[in-house]
């Protein structure tokens, strides 16, 4: 703010405030007495008389320390223009000293684990406590309490992983987010709505559901050449681009025949946000959660 | 000994046609209320459609309880305040009529346009720009009314009723003008003119005084003019009317920002919201106070007149919520209080408590003296609405506020590894009994404000058919 406009403001707020003083110390000094005498001040109206009693004694009191308080506050704090105020407060100091005195309480809790492997992590009961609330501050409201998933949010608790689920590639998704992208019609624009219905039957008989072979067999011609770029000549995904695997009838929108002619007419993008209100021991943790959900630390115990 | 001026030459048409308003549009904007309370814990209640969403149906409520029942009561009792306490007609009956039913025509086009989704998002300022035209249009014409008939007064003295009108009047037109500024680009949406935190800022120097002008300022004046003439006791301090009204106005319009604590508006904002907000508790309190000891001498009044005790019921909910609202305003408990249910429970113990408890008494009084009769149809009805909108606003205030600490604590309890220990969800099942208790609450008030509906129904027939038990032509000849 320009030095003008802090005069300005500053200005105008200790006219309100002082003017509210001189108001209240006029009226006072002009009363005719201290006491409730209910004498008229003569000029009914419609019936209605006004007194000139004083102004109650508690009242302006409050009304006089109000005044102080504020005039206090405003030296302690922000508040006139560009002047700072004697403590030095701001919103985001306040916010910075916060976060670093959670860090300073909360770290050495996370600290202790960041050394112990993530398959090891994960069979430790008491760290998966600590893994499972972090899961539900931060995860819950897409993946579920329980990490089970939902329209357009991977179910967690499956080994199905659609970008990797061994633990460094884990900590990278929950790291860095994730951008998933297929386009509409895959590579090919010019695919019409009927060939998009033939290769829905050939992913759908690629999970052994197809009723109409024929179809089935266009579509995997069709297939091959719009879709196999990403999702692989056999339909296995590849987890390099976040491309499903089309085999073992698990959706992350949904599997029945309209839902994959949508996800073929209009393409998908889902989007997992990068967590960057954790930190490095955090991600670890919770990784180690995550890893445990899929069931994983049992294989690897195994 | 009264000397008044004959009723025939005040223009008293208008004043019953906005006090009948004030009745029927409190029936549809309660009964909304009541209807989005009941989602809350019943979303069914939303049938999956968008026109009766809550999204769309609580803009609704707000405007229809603030400008079309609040809005209606401060028209009639202006109207009849201003001409009762100049001893002059109304400037222009024309011009009167004009902003009844351009008034109503504002009405009926928000509750059409905001179901179908036509809105500016701005809190209380929803309604799209072809209709804040209309708005600005009549009110400018309100306050020719207003302010010609106090031009022509017989008498010297402007009475203090008519200082918080008046102020209500002027600072509401500036308010809705500068805050709905805005660039049409088509007939039903327009884009606001100030970017980012500025149309924060601006739209919250506007929705915190449609509080203290729409509902604190414009209903001080209601105070000032049916508390005296009900209790018939004069007003207890000339002195205290003028140091809380000048105080009150100069401090009140600096208040928005203590809606906008910890966000990007700058600090000095902020705080100078937060001190102005502090100071107004006093005069706030200054109107308390006139409004309370008016009553001096004559407290044995309360225990026979239920309209009385409306009047002053509503004054002591003023005094309660004039002194939470600066207590909200305060930076660390803001930051308890923000987003949760306590909000809700802080306006409806100024909405339901004083703005609808102050007229609800306007009306009973004026009702009787509009149609020239004695009093009200019947007085117990009076007395059982009476504790049916008190019972139902304690029940809203108490839910609310036992909700929002609730929410508030919950929010930001942490476990011992500084994570969150509820989850939001958690948070709101647990709030799901004070919302059946707060629906409860609302709906024992709306069945008051029928009550009196049917109340206001019987009296007009009273005077249609010519009751002579309940004329004051009877009165008078009986005391005669």
């Amino acid at each position: 703010m320009s030095s003008f406009w802090s005069i300005w403001i500053s200005a105008l707020t200790l006219i309100v405030v002082f003017g509210c003083w001189w108001l209240l110390w006029t009226v006072r000094r002009n009363q005719s007495s201290d006491k409730v005498e209910n004498k008229s001040m003569g000029h009914e109206v419609d019936g209605i008389d006004e007194l000139d009693n004083p102004l109650p004694k508690w009242w302006v009191w409050m009304f006089v320390l109000l005044i102080l308080f504020s005039l206090v506050y405003l030296v302690l704090y922000p508040g006139l223009g560009n002047y700072q105020g004697l403590l030095g407060w701001s919103q985001v100091k306040q916010y910075e000293q916060e976060v670093a005195a959670a860090e300073e309480e909360y770290g050495p809790l996370f600290a202790q684990y960041a050394e112990t492997e993530v398959p090891k992590l994960a069979r430790n009961d008491e760290a998966m406590k600590a893994g499972q609330r972090l899961f539900s501050n931060n995860c819950a409201t897409c993946h579920g309490s329980a990490g089970r998933g939902g329209f357009g949010f991977p179910r967690l608790t499956d080994d199905v992983w659609n970008w990797g689920g061994d633990p460094e590639t884990i900590k990278e998704t929950i790291t860095n987010g994730r951008q998933a992208n297929m386009p509409a019609r895959g590579v090919n624009p010019n695919l019409s709505n009927e060939q998009l219905g033939d290769i829905v039957e050939h992913v759908l008989a690629l999970n052994d559901r197809s009723e109409d072979s024929d179809a089935a067999e266009r579509g995997e011609e069709l297939y091959q050449n719009a879709c196999a770029s990403c999702h692989g000549p056999e339909g296995k995904g590849n987890q390099g681009m976040g491309a499903p695997n089309l085999t073992n009838d698990t959706w992350l929108y949904g599997g029945d025949r309209e839902t994959l002619m949508e996800t073929l007419q209009l393409g998908r993008a889902g989007h997992m946000p990068a967590q960057t209100q954790l930190s490095e021991d955090q991600i670890h943790l919770l990784a180690a959660y995550v890893y445990r959900l899929s069931g994983q630390h049992r294989k690897a115990e195994q | 000994m009264h000397t008044e001026t004959p009723a025939e030459t005040y223009n008293y048409k208008v004043v019953r046609q906005f006090a009948i308003a004030a009745v029927v549009w409190g029936i549809v904007g309660m009964g909304l209320g009541v209807f989005i309370a009941a989602q809350m814990f019943l979303p069914q209640l939303n049938f999956d459609l968008p026109w009766t969403s809550f999204g769309r149906l609580r803009p609704l409520h707000t405007n229809a309880v603030i400008f079309a029942f609040a809005g209606s009561a401060l028209f009639a009792t202006s109207y009849y305040v201003v001409q009762r306490t100049s001893q002059a007609r109304l400037v222009s009956d024309e011009a009167a009529a004009f902003t009844f039913w351009g008034w109503q025509a504002v009405i009926v086009l928000v509750a059409i346009t905001l179901p179908l989704g036509y809105t500016t998002t701005k809190e209380y300022a929803e309604p799209e720009w072809p209709i804040n035209i209309l708005i600005a249009v009549v009110w400018l014409t309100y306050a020719y009314v207003f302010f010609g008939t106090i031009a022509r007064r017989r008498v010297k003295h402007i009475y203090v009723a008519n200082w918080f009108y008046g102020a209500f009047i002027v600072t509401i037109a500036i308010l809705h003008v500068v805050n709905n500024l805005s660039i049409p680009v088509s007939f039903w949406k327009s884009y606001s003119i100030y970017p980012g935190t500025i149309d924060a800022m601006v739209q919250w120097w506007y929705g915190h005084n449609a509080v203290g002008f729409f509902l604190t300022a414009g209903f001080l004046g209601m105070m000032y003019y049916f508390v005296p003439k009900q209790a018939n006791r004069p007003i207890y301090s000339y002195r205290l009317s003028i140091v809380h009204f000048w105080a009150l106005i100069a401090t009140y319009v600096w208040a928005g920002g203590h809606h906008l604590h910890y966000s990007p508006l700058p600090e000095w904002a902020q705080t100078t919201s937060m001190i102005m907000s502090l100071i107004l508790l006093a005069p706030s309190w200054g109107g308390m106070i006139n409004g309370i000891m008016t009553l001096s001498g004559a407290w044995y009044k309360l225990r026979t007149d239920p309209i009385l005790r409306f009047l002053i019921v509503a004054v002591s909910f003023y005094g309660m919520s004039t002194f939470e609202g600066p207590l909200l305003s305060i930076r660390t408990v803001n930051a308890l209080s923000h987003s949760t249910d306590w909000t809700v429970g802080h306006v409806h113990s100024g909405a339901l408590g004083w703005v609808a408890m102050i007229s609800f008494g306007a009306l009973y009084h004026l009702f009787p003296r509009l149609y020239g009769l004695k009093e009200m149809f019947s007085i117990p009805a009076i007395n059982l609405h009476f504790w049916l909108a008190t019972l139902g606003v304690v029940l809203y205030t108490v839910s609310m506020w036992i909700n929002g600490l609730l929410q508030g604590l919950m929010w930001r309890a942490v476990n011992d590894d500084g994570t969150l220990t509820y989850s939001f969800v958690e948070s709101v099942e647990a709030s799901y009994p004070g919302y059946v208790v707060r629906f409860i609450g609302g709906g024992l008030f709306l069945a008051g404000v029928l009550v009196m509906a049917w109340n206001v129904r019987r009296t007009i027939r009273q005077s249609e058919t010519g009751a002579l038990d309940n004329s004051t032509d009877a009165v008078q000849g009986a005391s005669a």
